[in-house]
C-alpha cells in the first residue's frame, strides 16, 4: 500500500468528522460520497443518507459511481419521486448537512459549477446545477470539499450556481434564502470557516504554512488568529477508505 | 379507447408514428432506466432539429447531440455522473470549438422538476422558494410572482408540455399500465405534462398481473399511445431487479466520446449499423448479459385484501 497520503484522503477524513450520527445528509457524488460512507463505517453508523436521485435513508454496500447507482435503493428505507426530494425534503427544510463542490468559490462561499469564462461562450462548459442551486438554498448547512488553487478560489466566481453568504451586496436573510448557507470549507491545506459571512482560515495540516494557504487562495484570505492543526487518518482508517470503500480509486486520486 | 386497446408496436413504429423533425421531447429516468434503445432508434430514423428535455441529458442525450439531430437542450445537470464530461455537449458550447451550434435552455434540477409538475398538473407555471442569489434567473423563463396570502416573493418557471415523452419501466400490459421500482425520477410528471407518451417495457405482462400490485404502477395506460417491449433496452443505464448499471461502459465512454473520430465510429457500430436493440446487444457479447443480470432480492409483497 502506497503509504503517502494523498490530497482526496485528507479531506475525506476531515469531512467524515463532520458528520454526526444524528444527522440527516443530502449526499453527492465524489468525494462527499466517500466522506459520508467512511462516517457510517466509523463514528456515526445511523448516519441518515439521502441521495437526490430519490434514495432515503440509503446504505449502500459498494461504492456508488453515481448517486442514481442501483445499491442505493437496496436496502434503504424508502425511494421516492424527486418531487418528494425537492419539495418535502429540500424545500421544506427537512435536510440538516448538504455537501457541495465546485469549480470556483468566492470569499462569501458562492459556487459556480456552471461555466468558466462567459455564459455564452464559455471557455469550459462545465455540468451546470443539478441540485445544487436548491441543497445550497435550503439545507440547515453547507459543507464544501474542494481542493485549494488561484484558479478555483477567485475574487469573483465567473457564473453563481450555488448560493452563499453574499451576493451582490445583500445577505441570505436579505435574499430570502431559508437555509444556513456554507459552513465549512475543507481544502487539502487547510479548513475555513465563515464569520460573519466571510471565509476564514481555521485549521492547518500539520506541514502546511500559512503562506502556502494565502498563495493558493485568489484574494486576501482571512487568517485567524488561533489556527488549529488538523488530525490525519489513521492507518486503519486509510486502510478502510483504499481497499473497501475506494479501491478502484475512482475519487482518492 | 385509450383504456382497453392494445398498443403494442416495435420500437420502429412507435417511433415513426409519434416524433416529427422539429418536436419537443423528453426521455425521463434518473440514472435509473434510461431510455438508450429509444434514443438510438431517433438516431438511425434521422428525427432532427429536436428540442431534448431531460433533467440530466446523459449519455443518451449526448450521442443524439453528436449524431447531429438535437437544436435546443433543456436542462439542468450536463455531465457524465461521477466522471466528467459530456463531450459532444462541450464541442458545440465552448469558444475554442467557435459558435455555440446548440441552444441551452438551463434550469437546476427543482426548476426542471417545477417545469415538469406545471406541465403535469394543467397548470401554467410552477412557484419555487429557489434562484436568489444566483445568476440562474439570467434565463429569462426563471420568473417571480408575489404571494397573495404572505407577499413573499417567489421564483417561477413555466410549464413544458413536450411532444412526446418516451418512459422505460420494468413492466407493462399491452395497455401501457407501466410499474416502476427503485428510483423514479420524474418519469410520472413527464408522462402526465406531454402529449403523446410511448412505454418502453423491460417485460409484457397480463393486465391481471399489474391488478395484483396497483401501488406499483406508475403510470397508468390512460396517458400511454404506444408500448414497446424491449429487453436490455436502458443498457448502459439498468433496471432494477432486471440487470446493472454497466458503470464500467461509463468509465470508458469518456474515452470514446473524448474525440470526434472516436466517437462517430463507435456511433456507426453499435447504433447505425444494427437495425435494432437485439443486435446491439448481441454485438455487446454474452459476457455483458452475465456481467450485469442482477441478483435476485425479492420483497415479500403485501395484503391487498379487505
Amino acid at each position: 500500500m502506497d503509504s503517502k497520503l494523498s490530497a482526496s484522503e485528507k479531506m475525506v477524513f476531515r469531512a467524515s468528522l463532520e458528520l454526526t450520527n444524528e444527522d440527516v445528509v443530502f449526499v453527492g457524488i465524489g468525494l462527499p460520497n466517500l466522506a459520508c460512507n467512511l462516517a457510517r463505517q466509523t463514528h456515526a453508523p445511523d448516519l441518515f443518507m439521502i441521495y437526490e436521485s430519490g434514495a432515503v435513508g440509503a446504505v449502500p454496500d459498494r461504492l456508488p459511481v453515481s448517486i442514481g447507482d442501483p445499491c442505493l435503493v437496496t436496502g434503504a428505507i424508502s425511494v421516492v419521486s424527486q418531487s418528494d426530494i425537492f419539495h418535502g425534503f429540500l424545500q421544506r427544510g427537512n435536510i440538516q448537512v448538504g455537501f457541495l463542490g465546485g469549480a470556483q468559490i468566492d470569499r462569501y462561499g458562492n459556487i459556480n459549477t456552471t461555466v468558466v469564462g462567459d455564459y455564452d461562450q464559455p471557455q469550459v462548459r462545465l455540468p451546470g446545477s443539478g441540485g445544487a442551486c436548491e441543497i445550497a438554498t435550503h439545507s440547515e448547512k453547507i459543507l464544501i470539499v474542494m481542493k485549494m488553487s488561484p484558479r478555483s478560489f477567485v475574487k469573483e466566481c465567473d457564473f453563481v450556481t450555488s448560493p452563499g453568504h453574499r451576493y451582490q451586496g445583500k445577505t441570505r436573510k436579505e435574499l430570502g434564502l431559508p437555509g444556513g448557507g456554507p459552513s465549512k470549507v475543507i481544502t487539502d491545506l487547510g479548513v475555513c470557516d465563515f464569520i460573519e459571512g466571510e471565509m476564514t482560515l481555521t485549521e492547518i495540516y500539520p506541514g502546511v504554512k500559512e503562506e502556502d494557504v494565502q498563495k493558493a487562495c485568489g484574494w486576501d484570505l482571512k487568517i485567524s488568529d488561533s489556527l488549529k492543526e488538523i488530525e490525519l487518518p489513521s492507518s486503519q482508517i486509510l486502510t478502510l477508505l483504499r481497499d473497501e470503500l475506494d479501491p478502484q480509486r475512482l475519487y482518492l486520486k | 379507447m385509450k383504456t382497453s386497446q392494445n398498443k403494442q408496436a416495435s420500437m420502429k413504429e412507435a417511433i415513426a408514428s409519434s416524433l416529427r423533425s422539429g418536436d419537443s421531447l423528453v426521455i425521463e429516468g434518473f440514472t435509473h432506466l434510461i431510455g438508450f434503445a429509444a434514443g438510438h432508434e431517433i438516431i438511425r430514423q434521422k428525427i432532427k432539429r429536436l428540442k431534448a428535455i431531460r433533467l440530466t441529458p446523459d449519455l443518451v442525450y449526448d450521442q443524439m447531440i453528436e449524431a447531429g439531430i438535437v437544436s435546443e437542450l433543456i436542462f439542468s445537470w450536463a455531465g457524465n455522473p461521477g466522471v466528467g464530461s459530456l463531450h459532444a455537449i462541450r464541442r458545440r458550447t465552448e469558444a475554442r470549438y467557435g459558435k455555440p451550434k446548440l441552444k441551452l435552455d438551463e434550469y437546476s434540477h427543482f426548476g426542471m422538476l417545477g417545469r415538469l409538475m406545471a406541465g403535469s398538473a394543467g397548470l401554467p407555471f410552477w412557484t419555487l422558494r429557489n434562484f436568489s442569489g444566483t445568476d440562474l434567473p439570467r434565463n429569462s423563463n426563471i420568473k417571480s410572482v408575489e404571494c397573495p396570502y404572505t407577499g413573499e416573493v417567489l421564483a417561477t418557471v413555466p410549464a413544458i408540455h413536450p411532444d412526446l415523452a418516451i418512459i422505460h419501466v420494468q413492466k407493462a400490459d399491452r395497455m401501457g399500465n407501466a410499474q416502476v421500482w427503485g428510483l423514479m425520477g420524474t418519469q410520472k410528471e413527464s408522462a402526465f405534462a406531454a402529449k403523446k407518451v410511448i412505454i418502453v417495457a423491460e417485460e409484457i405482462v397480463e393486465s391481471s398481473e399489474i391488478r395484483k400490485d396497483p401501488n406499483r404502477t406508475l403510470i397508468p395506460g390512460v396517458v400511454v399511445d404506444f408500448v414497446v417491449h424491449e429487453p436490455w433496452g436502458a443498457h448502459p443505464s439498468y433496471a432494477q431487479g432486471y440487470y446493472d448499471r454497466d458503470n464500467d461502459f461509463y468509465i470508458q465512454w469518456d474515452e470514446i466520446s473524448r474525440d470526434p473520430e472516436t466517437y462517430q465510429k463507435w456511433l456507426n457500430e453499435f447504433v447505425y449499423s444494427v437495425s435494432d436493440r437485439r443486435e446491439y446487444m448481441q454485438k455487446m457479447g454474452t459476457n455483458l448479459m452475465e456481467k450485469i443480470k442482477a441478483d435476485a432480492r425479492y420483497c415479500q409483497g403485501v395484503n391487498y385484501g379487505f
